[in-house]
């Protein structure tokens, strides 16, 4: 009789669970955010402690896996706020009409960081930290491989780092997009992907999500990495042998918050967002597992002495960044980033190692039409699949733009993105043949 | 349900059998359905190849589909190196490494593979102790843990024990006369092995090696952690969540992961069919028993202990990651520390309490259907009472992400009454996925401990004037306790570390199971210690349900003389 005691009262537990959760029901804010548990936490448990009887429900997604998520909610039961890095992410919202306007900033945050306005001009969003991107290095690992520090974006297309860099993908990683883009804007569209596609050539792997890449440098699998600034600045923190910089064509931008539209508990909502601005609030991100820059400029006087202050001109931001553009363009640049890049980075990586080889053997025996064949190769891999020209055209871009796809621009979009494959394999491929005659010519 | 002349059912267990039947149509024919009709639907209601065409188009889809065939295969082929010599070890010699084979068989299991891999990184990576020892000491790398290897690896490393114990089991019933006869026409070392042993034992072999094959083609953590996203498994999760549920090309991947499950199935049936494996008579079970040479001990106990430590590595590894402070570019951690179970205790208690809830939960409905099952096949004639195996089965081909795709378009926009919550966001929806994927193992069980019992027990209770339900409570129940635990505890542990479904069911932190509390934690430079923490909380829980499953097993079988093999599967 054992048995059916047991499985009555495993019934009964189970139907006391089910059903003890609606009675006890308290108020539940529930937040999609791509933020890491760190940082949710801490800010969960201050703002329960805040308000009694409010349970924060935290529904953890990626950047994108989230715009999908509110996207895809039903209109009666859309979750109330969304948090995340990428401004970009933000737009996409906003232009869908799934973020609620109100004015709920805070006053005492300033209006601008550069020339970037820090709260969303129309009123859907606001600026909740800060964030700029930059290069994170593993000390132990530099050491022992006898690499010099990095400064800037331009250093990790030396040969030196070559299979020692790690970046993410802008399609998998909100941030990564960021930092692609900021690149384009402040080197420009053709200059920008010529840095980038020589710096996945260097590059030991394309990592799948964005922590992957500070997860690595921190364990050591790489060398450096293209990071966000928290990353770098949160593991220092922890105690890893991690070395973080900005370099000076970076950007800094705000991780926003916002109100999501017909939200199902808005009050709650817009009570939580006002207490991440709240001085209370923005103490939080200095805590040293968050790590993040506050909008609050006041908050900087309590900050530890090295903390980086954007407000004080430490951080030289050169590049401006113009999130219009970015959205505007934000498929067509993650597309081909995976065609030419995520998917084809072995090959790459056989072309950049191609060029280097020879680009050494040419260094030590100068020979004019070995030079030129190289640069031929050079051009031929670092040269994006997507000409300056066609990025402006507007129809081009409506091709990615559109979220609805029927069988037809499937296929033409498949079709497109195929062609650009298939094209990088062929370039990288003649790319190792025209390095390899460079080097035959300058023995 | 038709009336015939002489009915042999009840209107109860007609009832019954219907409300399983609904109950296996609403959360496992019909979202599996459903994700097949939207990989063939136009958008215009017609059917269409043209979303096929598309995938085929798409060269990072040809890809993956290569990539996840590879490792599947080549997984396989690895398990079965590391298990074919241990199982040839155990069942020819007598030596003491036996037991050492068996704990080795168990071990990995308790272990959710994409736990491992973090493991595995910091050990075989690219800077992992291994390579950094052999750096400085020979001055080169091994490069197992890089892009596919490390899949690889890590499921090679894992799923081996399946091949391990379907073959010991097969080859302890091959009949020692067959091999005796082969000796005496002059067969012996390596010709014997080949043309005798191994294909009397290929049944088991064969069982373990689809099994491995569906199991690999089906994870979605491994690949996720170890950032290999170029497979079918990752990619079908990856379009669902960031292009959306609309989108078609990842249903076309659902729809071809149910294909080589069933396959890897239908492959094995094959191979088996047509030829008969009964030996005749058993003079005595199993192949004679020889001491080990001395050079074969050394090789012998070289092979298991070099598996040994293979097997051991991500345990130890996650161990180390637990209690260690800072642990980069090192052979080991810094220094140590207990922070990161602190951190969890304070942190992640939900979690804990939601895997026990959902488990347990899962667990109970799958032995209640189970045994409701076993009692209809085996004790009733009810018409078409086989297709309830044959749906509770079923679950097996189908890949967790799939499932997991089809309850979220089936259930989309779907309330839970007097709820103000969708069954798509809620935890429900996460135990039922768990009890349909893990009711083909409860089902065996149960099906195995009724038919250990004679039906004339129950006979003789219903003569003494019992009624059918009274027998059922009394002397049905009781007789199949220990079959019916055992079922539980398989489900309970399987569905504790399962993240293929998990990861795509579970939105809110609240409502997340540890195994997906793990994956989050992984997620930030600070949280590694603490998601190591969490998972070795996971390897502890399930590995006190498997030594009690075996002690209740063994107790039992000890008791009745009745079968003593019930294999754990994961």
């Amino acid at each position: 009789m054992k048995i059916r005691s047991l499985l009555k009262f495993g019934l009964v537990a189970a139907t006391l669970c089910a059903f003890s959760a609606p009675v006890l029901a308290q108020q539940v804010l529930s937040i999609v955010t791509s933020f890491p548990k760190d940082l949710t936490e801490v800010y969960k448990r201050a703002f329960e402690a805040k308000n009694p009887g409010v349970k924060v429900e935290i529904l953890n997604k990626g950047t994108s896996a989230g715009v999908a998520y509110v996207r895809e909610a039903p209109a009666t039961n859309k979750p109330d706020i969304f948090w995340a890095s990428a401004p970009d992410a933000f737009e996409v919202l906003s232009k869908d009409n799934l973020l609620a306007k109100y004015d709920g900033k805070n006053p005492a945050v300033p209006a601008k960081i550069g020339s970037y306005p820090i709260n969303d001009p129309k009123g859907y969003y606001y600026g909740q930290a800060l964030a700029g991107y930059g290069l994170m290095w593993n000390t132990r690992y530099m050491k022992a491989n006898k690499l010099p520090e990095p400064k800037e974006w331009l250093d990790l297309t030396k040969p030196v780092y070559f299979g020692h860099v790690a970046v993410s993908s802008p399609s998998r990683s909100g941030t990564t997009h960021l930092t692609v883009e900021t690149i384009l804007q402040g080197e420009g569209w053709t200059k920008g992907w010529r840095e980038m596609l020589q710096i996945a050539g260097n590059s030991a792997a394309i990592t799948e999500r964005s922590f992957g890449v500070p997860d690595g440098v921190n364990n050591g699998q790489f060398g450096i990495g293209l990071v966000i600034d928290f990353f770098g600045l949160s593991a220092k923190a922890s105690g890893f042998p991690v070395e973080f910089v900005y370099p000076s064509v970076t950007a800094i931008v705000p991780a926003n918050i916002g109100l999501i539209a017909n939200a199902k508990n808005a009050d709650m909502g817009k009570k939580f967002i006002a207490f991440t601005l709240s001085e209370e609030g923005q103490l939080l991100l200095l805590d040293p597992k968050i790590s993040r820059l506050p909008v609050l400029p006041a908050i900087y006087a309590k900050a530890p002495k090295d903390y980086p202050n954007p407000y004080g001109g430490k951080i030289k931001a050169k590049v401006n960044f113009d999130s219009d553009l970015s959205e505007s363009r934000y498929y067509v640049v993650s597309a081909i980033f995976d065609q030419t890049i995520t998917f084809r980075h072995k090959e790459l990586v056989a072309a950049t190692k191609a060029i280097n080889e020879a680009a050494e053997k040419i260094a030590k025996k100068p020979n004019p039409p070995a030079q030129k064949l190289l640069a031929e190769a050079r051009d031929l891999a670092y040269t994006p699949i997507v000409s300056d020209e066609k990025i402006k055209d507007k129809e081009f871009l409506a091709l990615f733009r559109d979220t609805k796809r029927d069988a037809l621009k499937t296929k033409q979009l498949t079709g497109l993105e195929e062609y650009w494959n298939s094209s990088a394999r062929k370039n990288y491929a003649k790319v190792i043949e025209l390095a390899g005659q460079a080097a035959a010519l300058a023995k | 349900m038709t009336t015939t002349v002489h009915r042999q059912f009840t209107f109860t267990q007609a009832a019954i059998a219907l409300a399983i039947a609904l109950f296996l149509m609403l959360f496992l024919i019909v979202p599996v359905l459903m994700v097949i009709y939207v990989a063939f639907a136009n958008p215009d209601g017609g059917l269409t190849l043209q979303h096929f065409a598309s995938f085929f188009q798409i060269s990072l889809m040809r890809e993956s589909f290569w990539n996840s065939l590879i490792v599947a295969t080549l997984s396989v082929v690895f398990a079965s190196l590391i298990a074919l010599p241990l199982a040839y070890f155990t069942v020819r010699f007598e030596f003491r490494g036996a037991l050492l084979i068996q704990t080795l068989g168990i071990l990995p299991l308790i272990m959710p593979p994409f736990v491992g891999a973090v493991a595995m990184q910091l050990i075989f990576g690219r800077s992992g102790s291994v390579n950094l020892l052999l750096g400085e000491w020979f001055g080169f790398n091994l490069p197992v843990m890089q892009g596919l290897n490390g899949v690889i690896f890590v499921e090679a490393l894992h799923y081996f024990p399946f091949i391990l114990m379907n073959l010991v089991v097969s080859l302890n019933n091959i009949d020692s006369s067959m091999e005796e006869s082969a000796q005496n026409l002059g067969a012996s070392g390596l010709r014997l092995f080949r043309r005798i042993v191994f294909p009397l034992a290929m049944p088991g072999y064969i069982a373990g090696a689809a099994l491995v094959f569906i199991k690999v083609f089906d994870d979605l953590g491994t690949p996720l952690v170890l950032n290999v996203t170029n497979m079918l498994a990752p990619q079908a999760y990856l379009r669902i969540t960031s292009v959306g549920i609309e989108d078609p090309i990842g249903y076309v991947i659902s729809v071809l992961m149910i294909g080589f499950s069933l396959f890897a199935l239908w492959a094995s049936a094959l191979v088996l069919r047509g030829r008969d494996y009964a030996t005749m008579q058993r003079g005595y079970s199993g192949l004679a028993k020889r001491r080990l040479k001395p050079w074969q001990t050394v090789i012998a106990y070289g092979w298991i202990i070099l598996v040994l430590l293979l097997v051991l590595s991500p345990h130890i590894g996650i161990l180390l990651l637990s209690f260690g402070n800072i642990w980069s570019f090192s052979v080991l951690p810094d220094s140590f520390t207990l922070d990161h179970y602190k951190t969890v205790a304070q942190d992640s208690p939900r979690m804990v309490w939601n895997t026990m809830l959902y488990c347990g939960l899962a667990a109970t409905l799958d032995i209640i259907l189970g045994t409701a099952i076993a009692y209809l096949i085996l004790r009733t004639k009810l018409p078409m009472r086989r297709s309830l195996d044959f749906m509770a089965s079923a679950a097996l081909a189908i890949p967790g992400v799939v499932l997991a795709i089809g309850y979220l378009r089936t259930f989309r926009g779907v309330q839970l009454p007097f709820m103000d919550e969708l069954l798509t966001s809620s935890w429900i929806l996460i135990m039922l996925a768990y009890t349909v994927r893990r009711l083909p193992y409860a089902l065996r069980s149960c099906m195995a401990a009724m038919q250990q019992m004679h039906v004339s027990l129950e006979e003789a209770a219903e003569n003494l004037g019992a009624s059918k339900q009274r027998t059922i409570y009394r002397i049905v129940v009781p007789l199949m306790a220990g079959g019916i635990l055992a079922g539980f505890v398989t489900s309970f542990m399987t569905a504790a570390v399962e993240l293929s479904a998990t990861i795509m069911l579970t939105t809110a932190q609240n409502d997340a199971p540890m195994s997906y509390g793990i994956y989050l934690y992984m997620q930030s430079a600070a949280g590694r210690g603490p998601g190591a923490a969490l998972g070795v909380l996971a390897v502890v829980i399930v590995a006190l349900g498997t030594y009690f499953s075996h002690r209740l097993i063994r107790s039992r079988a000890a008791d009745q003389e009745a079968r003593p093999l019930q294999k754990i599967e994961v």
